[in-house]
């Protein structure tokens, strides 16, 4: 292909249209966000539907959120061990591995890996209907997507990402307990009393409150982009690609005001 | 542009006579970005007849079936099915409406994480009013009047082309609504399978006497239609008797950028001297 025909291929939007599309998206995407936690009081609630996603969420994630705390917890502890055995410390990796873990690690580790294998999953799976025309006739058959199909991801995901991080802390303490009792010849009991004690409820409010906000982030974004899929196969490509990237952008970023508010409220 | 063939109504100033007419289009207006797909169309669907839908490839037909539905929202105009004006309805409303409407995708739309009786029984197990043994009992009937009661637990990726439009047209008329939907039924179908297609259509016309809106390229489809009536005894097509156009409730409408270029009865369109539909029609 000669550049000047690549160059013609190229649609140059002005800032403008660019700017408007990206607030029509925002805009879009507060509805459906508003929209998946208001039908969870109007009829039909679709509660095997809910079992069913809580299933594929939750169940299905588990082995790999589990996995990646719990060497994600190992590795804190080693790397916390090389600094703290400087000022022979090394018996406070307990607590740090636990405020780490349980505060900030835990539930953004799950809650990226969870955008990773479900938002993508979700963009793919409501954008292959959007494109043959499954929605359509959801919607033609009397049946709103938005409650058949929205609410109860964003439900399963809400509550699983919940468990899912409790599951994860308790790996992650168990990698830096392996980590501390294996390769530095830490006291397990030691260990553990030191990971529990330090442990004091802001933390904990904040580690459980984190999961309920990044699952409502992976289930909506995910059936954002799934139900705005434009363009056939190569388009739910590209839908499944930004809605992996864009859950875990916002995980991230979301996470900062999280922990500041939450600091702000709970005063540590 | 040709001159239409026959006088259509003035544009914008259709009557609503909900006892008389299923769909009334009045003065519709849509158009995607820049592409103006449909330019201030108006016609009626009287209850009890058949209307195809013809036009080249994005002249808006299927266009025409989503906004009688309420899928898509209209520019300008109004568009009522059943009597109710569509266009100022809220989505929320637009179900209750839908479900007395059956419409046949034009690739089928089956769900295909569900099997064919799963397909079929959607409607009635999302009303949640009729019991597992009478959704059981209608889904086989439905399946029987598409003669495919066998396909029950496959899956559509399980099923040919033609058979899956067969349980898209079972999925559209298990509550026998009174009006369907058709868009492309007989599209990429061998000749053989579409003739078994529009003897469905044409049963469930002459039979439960229901009023369809019909998009479809195949003109032979259309013209079978319109000679041809439901035998009961026999459960096949037969052709009409003389003077059919008076008793196959069939008429045909053309669209062309965006208009409706010719709305009549089968008599009306082979006698039209428009040169634009008399080629289309060659």
């Amino acid at each position: 292909m000669a550049a000047g025909d690549f160059l013609s291929d190229i649609e140059f939007i002005s800032p403008v249209d660019f700017a408007k599309r990206k607030i029509q998206s925002l805009q879009e995407y507060s509805l459906l966000a508003a929209q998946s936690v208001a039908n969870l009081f109007r009829r039909p609630i679709y509660g095997a539907d809910m079992i069913q996603q809580a299933d594929l969420i939750g169940f299905g994630s588990l082995p790999i959120v589990l996995a990646s705390v719990f060497f994600t917890g190992a590795a804190l502890a080693l790397n916390s061990a090389t600094t703290l055995s400087r000022f022979g410390a090394t018996t406070v990796i307990g607590q740090l591995v636990s405020i780490g873990i349980v505060r900030e690690l835990g539930p953004v580790l799950a809650g990226l890996v969870v955008a990773g294998r479900n938002a993508s999953g979700m963009a793919s799976e409501l954008g292959s209907m959007i494109v043959t025309e499954q929605i359509d006739a959801m919607r033609a058959l009397g049946t709103d997507p938005m409650k058949k199909l929205v609410t109860p991801r964003v439900v399963a995901s809400v509550i699983m990402l919940f468990f899912l991080t409790i599951l994860g802390d308790f790996m992650g303490l168990l990698g830096g307990s392996v980590v501390a009792g294996i390769l530095l010849g830490m006291d397990s009991h030691e260990y553990w009393s030191n990971a529990w004690q330090t442990l004091v409820f802001s933390d904990v409010f904040m580690g459980l409150i984190k999961p309920l906000v990044f699952g409502f982030i992976v289930a909506t974004v995910g059936c954002y982009y799934g139900l705005t899929t434009k363009g056939g196969t190569q388009g739910v490509g590209r839908s499944t690609t930004e809605a992996v990237v864009a859950a875990m952008i916002l995980i991230i970023v979301v996470d900062v005001f999280v922990t500041r508010f939450l600091m702000v409220v709970l005063g540590s | 542009m040709s001159t239409p063939s026959l006088p259509l109504e003035a544009r914008g100033t259709v009557p609503q006579d909900p006892a008389q007419d299923v769909i009334v289009f009045d003065d519709v207006a849509i158009a995607f970005e820049d592409n103006v797909v449909l330019d201030g169309i108006s016609f009626r669907l009287p209850r009890g007849e058949t209307k195809a839908l013809f036009g080249v490839a994005g002249s808006g037909k299927s266009t025409i079936l989503k906004l009688a539905l309420g899928l898509l929202r209209p520019d300008r105009g109004h568009i009522y099915t059943l009597g109710e004006d569509v266009t100022q309805m809220k989505e929320e409303q637009l179900f209750d409406l839908r479900r007395k409407v059956g419409m046949v995708f034009q690739e089928s739309a089956l769900f295909d994480s569900l099997t064919v009786h799963d397909n079929v029984a959607f409607r009635l197990m999302e009303e949640g009013e009729v019991s597992l043994e009478e959704i059981d009992r209608r889904v086989r009937e439905a399946l029987r009047f598409v003669e495919l009661e066998h396909t029950v637990d496959m899956f559509p990726s399980e099923l040919s082309g033609g058979m899956r439009r067969r349980v898209a047209i079972a999925r559209a008329i298990i509550t026998q609504p009174e009006t369907l939907l058709y868009d492309s039924p007989t599209g990429g179908l061998d000749p053989v399978t579409s003739t078994t297609i529009v003897e469905l259509i044409v049963k469930q016309r002459d039979v439960y006497k229901s009023s369809s809106l019909m998009v479809t390229h195949r003109l032979q489809d259309a013209f079978l239609m319109a000679t041809h009536i439901f035998d009961r005894k026999t459960n096949h097509m037969k052709h009409g008797e003389a003077g059919g156009r008076v008793e196959i409730p069939m008429a045909f409408l053309i669209l062309r950028d965006g208009k409706v270029i010719f709305d009549g009865d089968l008599h009306q369109l082979v006698q039209t001297k428009d040169e634009y539909i008399r080629e289309f029609i060659s």
